[in-house]
């Protein structure tokens, strides 16, 4: 969906997901088993992901990169964080666009740019893809946790997963992350998407949304958020005017 | 069924003894050797040692530590887990284990794998953008000399080789038998399966049955290319004592802090103990009395329909006296428990493959 006739309240019904990995298979199956028309993909042919669609996650159609970002009403970012600028900026503008990369150095190699105190991940992601609408969400679960402990809504040990962005999109996305089968937390603009990233305490977290919500506000009291927080700009630092709430970074 | 092949795996954590002091890496060598010994003596079928190359891990050449236990043990298979082929010279490599295949008459074996560390890349001089095509490569040339017949090779991440013969040759038909470790990417799963090579799964966390559509997916890639279906195994911690209370009194400690160790290094935050008793109960970590990790063994030998079953009884820094229980143990009660198992349920019908 292509435009900025998107709406921010238009149902998901086809998801794209960019990366038929670890974290792309499982979130297929998962996204399947919730009823969506899923597309996936990998770098390039379809072909070369064919055999592990059709076994690991029936169902889905292994697609060009391209055509899973034109015809998805939300994407996900499953691909290596460090191949970010090989998506296709064009075919995303106006698409809600979760990303759940990672800074992960054994991949994307040593990255002050991406991996240092002051990289906000999300932001750079929002940057290059000019006019899609960027969220950061389902980043800090592990893939196993993200295939095993999906629940059903209410069930007591329903695990949550945060969301970072504006609150239109941050909604949209909570409705996916709800159907996936995870309690959703919007935590604030996508800035405070650094509160879930590698070597916050947030990172790995497999917990409840209390514990969760916990955890994060924790964050500019454990080492590594004053670390960050002191690294990003100091006015990021400042609530902003209207003080739009005070979980944002 | 075929008789299921039961090993155990080290990656030569370095140790520390009952007052805490390190060892050092020579001692914690020493310690493995012994160990080794130890695994021949109550029968098991593999011994098996990774590589890596910092400093919580004693073991950087396996095939150096293998040599040694070539001539000390009778009947034990001596095997890499794994080979980090990426950063060697396959010939090289080859010709170590074929030799250690020599001096043990005929019982090494090698698993090649990516690793899940990078430090041998600055090591040896290669750059990790390399990752994929390092890997690669140097698996379609092992996969070469293999043969044991001249090679003609070439490629991009080393000089090629025309008609070269490569000595010591091994009295193996098809050359000294090779696995394919990988973890849990669905690329690598069809890759190994491209190349006709068994399947090593390492199963470190999480619940291990949801890895069943990975062998699913192996089988299932080499009918598509029309190979021959491969044996998959599968290696995972734990720790053995005469009671399940002991066990996890035991190891937790240890595991703790590799664990914490590792997680500071990649940005995950410390297990707690729940965590662990989840892993132990549901998850992938052995840890019991013999008859406990036995029963843990059985289900998930079954679950996964695997061929094999390393069990790595070695997390940071364990004292020598644990780690040797723990092979003592598994292989003099929990591998005669684990055949038993099999066998009764394959007489009565539950396993009819033959
Ligand atoms: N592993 C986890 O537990 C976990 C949890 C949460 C988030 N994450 C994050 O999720 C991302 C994927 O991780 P993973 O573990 O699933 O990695 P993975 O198993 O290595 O899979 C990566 C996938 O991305 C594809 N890809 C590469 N470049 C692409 C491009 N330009 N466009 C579309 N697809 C592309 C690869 O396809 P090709 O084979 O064609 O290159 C491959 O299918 C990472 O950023 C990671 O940090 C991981």
């Amino acid at each position: 969906m292509s435009g900025d006739s998107a709406g921010s309240s238009a149902p998901i019904r086809t998801l794209g997901i960019l990366g038929a990995g670890k974290v792309g298979t499982v979130l297929a199956r998962r996204a399947l088993e919730a009823g969506y028309e899923v597309l996936i993909s990998g770098s390039g042919d379809p072909a070369a992901i064919a055999l592990i669609t059709s076994v690991l996650a029936p169902g889905a159609r292994a697609v060009r990169p391209e055509e899973a970002a034109r015809e998805a009403d939300a994407v996900i970012l499953a691909l290596p964080l460090g191949r970010f600028r090989e998506l296709p900026v064009e075919a995303l503008r106006g698409t809600l666009v979760i990303d759940a990369m990672n800074h992960w150095w054994e991949t994307d190699g040593a990255s002050e740019e991406l991996g240092g105190p002051a990289a906000s991940t999300s932001e750079l992601v929002q940057e290059h893809l000019a006019g899609a609408r960027v969220v950061k969400a389902l980043n800090h679960m592990g893939y196993h946790d993200l295939d095993e402990r999906a629940l059903p809504a209410g069930d007591p040990d329903r695990l949550a997963i945060a969301i970072a962005g504006a609150p239109d999109d941050a909604d949209r996305a909570a409705r996916l992350i709800d159907a996936l089968g995870f309690d959703p937390l919007v935590i604030g603009d996508l800035r405070s998407g650094v509160r879930l990233q590698p070597f916050a305490g947030a990172f790995g977290a497999a917990t409840d949304r209390e514990g969760l919500a916990r955890i994060i506000e924790e964050f500019p009291r454990t080492e590594r958020g004053r670390e960050v927080l002191a690294a990003l700009e100091p006015a990021a630092l400042e609530p902003a005017a209207g003080g739009n709430g005070s979980m944002d970074a | 069924m075929d008789r299921i092949t039961l090993g155990v795996d080290t990656f030569g954590d370095v140790m520390v003894d009952e007052k805490g002091r390190p060892l050092g890496e020579a001692a914690s060598l020493r310690h493995v050797l012994e160990e080794g010994i130890v695994a021949d003596q109550t029968g098991l079928d593999v011994f098996a040692v990774g590589e890596h190359h910092r400093d919580d891990y004693a073991i950087s050449a396996p095939e150096t530590l293998l040599a040694g236990l070539a001539t000390r043990t009778q009947g034990i298979h001596l095997s890499s887990a794994v080979t980090v082929l990426s950063s060697d010279d396959p010939v090289r490599v080859y010709q170590r284990f074929a030799t250690v295949d020599a001096l043990s008459d005929g019982r090494a074996e090698v698993i090649l794998g990516r690793g899940s560390f990078t430090e041998s890349f600055p090591l040896f001089g290669y750059s990790l953008e390399d990752y994929e095509v390092l890997f690669e490569e140097k698996l379609g040339m092992w996969i070469e000399l293999m043969k044991e017949q001249p090679v003609t090779w070439s490629g991009s991440t080393r000089p090629g080789l025309q008609d070269a013969q490569v000595y010591p040759r091994t009295d193996h038909e098809g050359g000294i038998p090779t696995w394919i470790g990988v973890g849990g990417s669905p690329q690598s799963v069809v890759r190994a399966a491209a190349h006709g090579l068994p399947l090593m799964l390492a199963i470190i966390g999480g619940e291990p049955q949801r890895f069943a559509p990975y062998v699913d997916l192996f089988h299932r890639a080499a009918d598509q290319l029309g190979v021959a279906r491969q044996r998959v195994g599968m290696h995972s911690h734990g720790h053995i004592a005469a009671t399940d209370e002991q066990a996890l009194e035991e190891y937790w400690p240890a595991y703790r802090a590799h664990n914490a160790r590792l997680g500071a290094e990649r940005g995950w935050p410390a297990m707690t103990k729940e965590h662990f008793l989840q892993e132990v109960e549901h998850g992938a970590l052995y840890v019991g009395s013999p008859r406990t990790v036995a029963e843990k063994m059985v289900r998930n030998i079954r679950a996964l329909d695997v061929q094999r079953f390393d069990f790595i009884y070695t997390a940071g820094q364990n004292l020598p006296s644990l780690r040797r229980q723990s092979v003592e143990l598994y292989g003099s009660q929990v591998v005669p428990m684990v055949r038993e198992m099999l066998a009764d349920s394959e007489r009565s019908g539950e396993d009819t493959a033959s």
